[in-house]
């Protein structure tokens, strides 16, 4: 699963700089994830949409969400309810504090990226800054 | 004067000294405070929002401080010791000294990543781990697994020979050094450890595997060898810049210190040999 983020920022190359409507197009078109639908509809407008599926036995839950302590992220992703901080960065691609040094193109795929990484185990709370 | 030496050429008593230094300052708990202090930071730097220890032109003298603090710990304990920097772009391999038994220990077993050898093994009932994002309280690793091999000395030279220190907007998004030795972009040089390592070490509480220190000393080394390699050029920005540390500004959590203050390593330790 982690080459999929490399792969996908070569791609990117230069272009990338800021969250525009060409940088996901990019995203979208260079993905190989079965989730590229994502990408445009968040090119369409509104950002990701809500996911909500079972993975490898897990519940996954991706939904807009308010509240400051999502850094305006705006977006909040659950794992069997427990929430997974994820944040996104300025070329649009998504990390979680359980791959926080590997970028992914959608908060689902950031959310499986967690299932696999947890390996079974749940997310406990965490105290911020 | 504190001499930072390659992992490599440790003798076994350096290595042994190493090791119970970090043994007591977890058991004395002050290890985990680092830990917490590193993941608050992971969690609450944003491209778009304030930003100091990582995704940012501070990376690079928020970690030297963070290390020098951690080292200054570990001198408490025991005055002999400094902190090692692994040279990933020469030791590559699991086979490595590094990963061996009387050191670092190895990789994590298949079946739930846990690092079963070494001073830092759950079974041996020192290194339990406290702060934490999920309920598993054992070091895991999962060296290499991530298909991608670590650095090699051609693409770290790459990246060194970037001329600019950082650009706007100054985040993962940026041209130049630090963005590229950060990872954000181009060929990924820190980032790309972490991942490879796997384990705590892919985590917002990477800190909780010991080889992160040897990981950051060498990504500090590499911050100095780009400094004799480019002399004339200076840390950016310099002035007026929201959400950013400029050269004069001063960093949390310590609101005393200053990337200015941080450019010369020397002050503090020097490296057994340059680049």
């Amino acid at each position: 699963m982690s080459g999929s983020g490399l792969t996908r920022r070569r791609a990117l190359g230069a272009a990338a700089i800021t969250l525009s409507a060409t940088a996901l197009a990019t995203v979208a078109s260079a993905a190989s994830r079965p989730d590229r639908g994502e990408h445009d509809a968040a090119r369409h407008g509104g950002g990701p949409q809500q996911f909500d599926e079972i993975f490898k036995g897990r519940r996954i839950k991706g939904k807009p969400h308010g509240g400051s302590h999502h850094h305006g992220v705006g977006y909040a992703v659950f794992v069997d309810g427990k929430e997974l901080h994820v944040m996104q960065n300025a070329d649009g691609s998504w990390i979680s504090v359980v791959n926080h040094y590997e970028t992914f193109s959608t908060p689902r795929a950031v959310a499986r990226a967690a299932v696999l990484e947890l390996q079974g185990a749940a997310l406990v709370p965490l105290a911020r800054a | 004067m504190t001499v930072r030496k390659n992992q490599a050429n440790l003798s076994a008593t350096e290595k042994r000294r190493f090791v119970d230094a970090l043994l007591e300052l977890k058991r004395s708990g002050r290890y985990d405070t680092f830990v917490t202090t590193h993941n608050g930071f992971i969690m609450s730097d944003t491209d778009s929002g304030s930003r100091v220890g990582h995704r940012s032109p501070s990376f690079l003298p928020w970690h030297r401080r963070f290390l020098i603090e951690f080292e200054q710990a570990l001198q408490s304990v025991d005055p002999s010791v400094a902190l090692p920097y692994w040279d990933w772009t020469a030791d590559r391999t699991t086979a490595s000294s590094l990963w061996a038994a009387d050191f670092m220990g190895g990789t994590g077993r298949a079946r739930d990543g846990q690092v079963l050898d070494g001073p830092f093994a759950f079974g041996a009932g020192n290194w339990p781990v406290n702060i934490r994002v999920d309920g598993r309280t054992y070091l895991r690793r999962a060296l290499g697994s991530g298909g991608r091999p670590l650095p090699t000395r051609a693409e770290t030279d790459s990246v060194l020979a970037m001329a600019t220190y950082d650009m706007p907007p100054w985040n993962s998004a940026s041209d130049g050094f630090r963005n590229h030795l950060e990872g954000w972009r181009g060929v990924n040089l820190h980032n790309r450890i972490h991942i490879w390592v796997g384990g705590q070490m892919a985590t917002g509480v990477s800190p909780n595997d010991p080889v992160f220190w040897l990981h950051h000393a060498f990504v500090d080394k590499l911050w100095s060898d780009w400094q004799a390699r480019h002399p004339g050029a200076a840390y950016l920005p310099a002035a007026g810049t929201p959400n950013v540390v400029d050269l004069r500004g001063t960093m949390r959590p310590w609101n005393d210190v200053t990337p200015a203050d941080l450019l010369d390593h020397t002050a503090h330790y020097t490296f057994d040999s340059a680049a």
